[in-house]
């Protein structure tokens, strides 16, 4: 393979990872920007809507579409659930309180799944078949198209959602002002509640669109979590628009960190990225120095 | 008969051997968590470059062990101050991502680094602690090295939290801006008492290291990091005492639930969220408020 | 000795909201000045920028002839700049005397290896901060409750309180952000003897103030801010009758708003 093919090989490999940890990010922005709590259960959530898909699409054999949006819809209640069982009951809580949460909650969904479908990796048969594309010298698996296009879809819905629906801009009301938006009668305490369940949604709908490509298992949550904390921090934590960009970024650099210098440190790329970007500009890339303060819960 | 019995007391002793081991470890991180206020995802990371140096450098190089140990410090100490002097300016959930983000990037390089830590499969024959011609090998020597360790260890944050660091480390925990304000070099003590904690992981870390006497990363990921977060979140983030309590519930606990060998991961979850829920502030002070709750209604 | 505390063409922005909009003044040794505006005039934005809470914009402010903007807020409590917060911002995790003793910081040395070998030397100065701090609650009359939770004292109790930390800092200059606030009239007459008797001592008092009788009766000279820039200065008697201050402030008639008058 010539240079100019092996980089765009790259390429897109860094596209297809870029998108995933821009949604599992899209996630965190949501669920921040509504309640300033960063949850790192959000890693958990693309792991169970990839298992849930499995096992409903090859065990029991539900028909793909079907699986896909039912799947998406348990995720998102389990979201809830973990919001009413683990964040509602809270009085006042300390940030660390609701960090140890989070990963309590992260901690139970991943034995969960261990103890629902066992240890080893699954996979699902990819939406439209198999046979690469070629272009240009290098290969696009049809899944990657649809991950593309899915992940698109989903910014236009959350675009829509947030700019035209009174729930969007309840929500976001929530996020930049709690007590002026409980004040003009929006149920604060709902617009938490639906956040969480939004989030886990969009986590889910990247844990199926991954799976064929990347194999799942009860343990791909933490790693996930991590990198799409690192693409939202990167991009500003509640920018979306900085959330799609930083995981474009950190996707292609991970992509060609792998292909040319190691593969084994590659996990290490987007935790050195955190790092960096935490310790010389905490806001991100496109967020501003005061957004990368802690937001108050 | 007497061959039971021997076994018996051995694997007592061997299992509190550890919970010293641990409780080293969270006696520092209770300084940091309960007294400073801060937090720390990645503890585990530091226990691991304690182990790992002190075994590279009396493997490979021959350096006597209490050496190793004392080189451990040093290396384990530095890096904590590097990580930390930036780290600590982070609040909240920057600091807890941030310290996770070390953690990991520590364990993806004892997996790595073969040529030094001998990758995934690591290494062996690391050599005992020697005082003389004496050797430190049974669980019994082990067992009054940990804990003399351990004692030391108590005292010397029990020092601290009565005296004016230890007000001045309250002092950031409860305000860390007002704290400031009325004279307290906050990010000093931070970095100093962050410092601290990963000293006595690496003396924890060493002290496994020539115990066990082969390393592999397996208990230096980010799991053993949540472990140590629960003991001391379960014993009580403010105490000592309290986090050694959770060291010894949680080395403990696990030898029961042996039947449960990869469950402990649910088992550590619901009790993290039970405890962080219902008595935020841990067993050991949780505990107490309830017993003063009742004596206050008589 | 020049005046205490100088201001000169203080700025302060926040994004695209000026708070401090070119402002200048000077506090004199010993005395006990006054800033007071309506709200949204910038006085506490002053006095976070004199203690270092944030970066100015543009300007000076000079303690004792040296520039201090710039300086990390620890350093600034060294050199002799103390305060209280307009929302008590006591240290709940701790006892009474405790977060007098953390006022002891910057006048104290022993650090973590001291505190870990605990010398004779170190002993002896904890002693002393423990007798220092003591002084200080009686000072303010909270002696007696120098073992309690700081969070279990009622309201003027914690602001006296905030009192006794402050001057465990052996401060030059104290700056009170609305110490009678919150007061009733009885309270708020025992905090001006207190704050009589800091003068006393040779502090000097730069305060924020609402109450509009207590500020004209404790003040020697008084600073008043409007939108972020100094509208008039002088006596109270001066300022009182100031036409650019009674319209943006004092409403048609002084006496409507003195809520304080003299026992």
């Amino acid at each position: 393979m010539s240079l100019g093919s092996q980089l765009l090989q790259y390429l897109f490999t860094g596209i297809t990872l870029g998108t995933i940890y821009g949604m599992v990010a899209l996630g965190f922005n949501i669920i921040y920007s509504s309640t300033g709590i960063i949850n790192l259960a959000q890693g958990e959530f693309v792991m169970l809507g990839g298992m849930m898909m499995i096992y409903l699409t090859t065990i029991i054999k539900l028909p793909m579409v079907v699986g896909f949006f039912l799947s998406i819809l348990i995720v998102a209640l389990m979201g809830a659930l973990f919001e009413r069982g683990a964040i509602h009951p809270l009085k006042d809580p300390s940030v660390v309180t609701l960090i140890i949460i989070t990963i309590a909650a992260s901690i139970l969904f991943k034995g969960g799944a261990m103890f629902a479908w066992g240890k080893e990796t699954f996979s699902l048969p990819a939406f439209s078949g198999e046979e690469p594309v070629r272009v240009l010298g290098a290969t696009i698996l049809p899944q990657t198209l649809w991950i593309l296009g899915i992940m698109a879809a989903t910014v236009v819905f959350l675009i829509f959602f947030f700019g035209f629906t009174l729930t969007g801009k309840a929500m976001r009301a929530c996020a930049a002002n709690r007590t002026a938006a409980s004040l003009v009668g929006i149920n604060v305490k709902t617009m938490v509640l639906l956040s969480f369940a939004l989030s886990a949604a969009i986590g889910a709908t990247a844990g199926i669109i991954i799976a064929p490509i990347a194999l799942m298992d009860y343990n791909r949550g933490t790693m996930l979590a991590v990198k799409g904390f690192s693409v939202a921090v990167l991009g500003g934590l509640g920018s979306n628009v900085g959330a799609v960009v930083a995981g474009f970024v950190i996707g292609i650099m991970e992509s060609l960190g792998a292909g040319f210098v190691s593969s084994g440190y590659k996990d290490a790329i987007a935790l050195v990225v955190l790092l960096l970007v935490l310790f010389i500009k905490p806001g991100g890339l496109l967020g501003s120095r005061e957004k990368g303060e802690f937001k108050k819960f | 008969m007497a061959i039971p019995l021997g076994l018996g007391n051995s694997y007592y002793l061997n299992v509190l051997v550890f919970v010293g081991i641990h409780s080293l470890i969270t006696i520092g991180l209770s300084l940091l968590m309960g007294y400073a206020g801060q937090i720390s995802l990645g503890q585990a990371a530091f226990f691991g470059l304690g182990a790992y140096t002190s075994g590279i450098l009396s493997t490979k190089f021959g350096v006597s062990p209490w050496l190793a140990l004392l080189a451990a410090i040093f290396v384990t100490g530095g890096i904590a101050f590097l990580i930390g002097a930036p780290a600590l300016k982070l609040k909240g959930h920057y600091l807890a991502m941030a310290t996770l983000a070390f953690g990991y990037i520590v364990y993806i390089i004892f997996n790595q680094a073969s040529s030094l830590t001998g990758g995934p499969s690591g290494f062996g024959q690391i050599p005992r602690f020697k005082l003389g011609n004496f050797l430190f090998k049974t669980d019994v020597h082990y067992y009054y090295l940990v804990w003399i360790l351990v004692i030391i260890a108590l005292l010397i944050s029990l020092n601290i939290t009565h005296s004016r660091v230890g007000r001045a480390l309250r002092s950031i925990h409860a305000g860390e801006l007002t704290a400031n304000v009325m004279g307290v070099n906050t990010a000093k003590y931070k970095i100093q008492i962050f410092v601290l904690s990963a000293v006595y992981a690496s003396v924890a870390g060493s002290l496994y290291a020539h115990f066990i006497t082969f390393l592999n990363p397996s208990p230096f990921g980010f799991h053993f990091s949540i472990v140590l977060v629960t003991m001391v979140v379960v014993g009580g983030v403010a105490s000592v005492w309290g986090a050694m309590v959770g060291a010894a519930l949680l080395t403990i606990l696990p030898e029961y639930l042996r039947a449960f060998q990869d469950y402990d991961i649910l088992i550590y979850g619901s009790i993290l969220l039970l405890i962080m829920v219902f008595l935020p502030k841990g067993l050991f002070v949780g505990i107490f408020d309830l017993v003063k709750k009742r004596k206050n209604r008589q | 000795m020049g005046p205490i505390l100088r201001i000169e063409k203080l700025e302060k922005s926040f994004g695209g909201v000026t708070a401090v909009d070119g402002i200048d003044f000077e506090v004199n040794p010993h005395q006990i000045k006054a800033l007071i505006g309506p709200n949204g005039a910038g006085k506490t934005t002053i006095f976070n920028l004199i203690s270092g809470i944030y970066p100015l914009t543009s300007g000076t402010i000079r303690f004792k002839g040296q520039k201090i903007n710039g300086l990390k807020s620890y350093v600034i409590a060294e050199k002799g700049v103390s305060r209280t917060f307009q929302n008590v911002q006591l240290f709940e995790n701790m006892s009474v005397l405790e977060n007098v003793m953390v006022g002891r910081h910057c006048r104290t040395r022993s650090g973590l290896f001291a505190a870990i070998l605990n010398s004779k030397k170190t002993r002896a100065e904890e002693r002393r901060i423990r007798e220092y701090s003591l002084e200080m609650l009686s000072f303010v009359g909270l002696e007696a409750k120098r073992n309690e939770a700081a969070s279990s004292l009622v309201f003027q109790q914690q602001k006296l309180l905030e009192f006794a930390r402050a001057l465990a800092t052996e401060p030059e200059l104290i700056l009170l952000d609305e110490p009678v606030a919150g007061l009733s009239v009885p309270e708020t007459d025992e905090m001006v003897q207190l704050i009589y008797r800091i003068r006393e001592i040779g502090i000097t008092i730069l305060l924020v103030e609402h109450d509009m009788g207590m500020v004209m009766e404790v003040s020697e000279e008084v600073v008043v801010l409007n939108s972020g820039q100094v509208i008039a200065e002088g006596t109270p008697r001066q300022v009182q009758n100031n036409e650019a201050v009674i319209t943006a402030y004092l409403g048609k008639r002084e006496t409507e708003n003195a809520s304080y008058t003299k026992s």
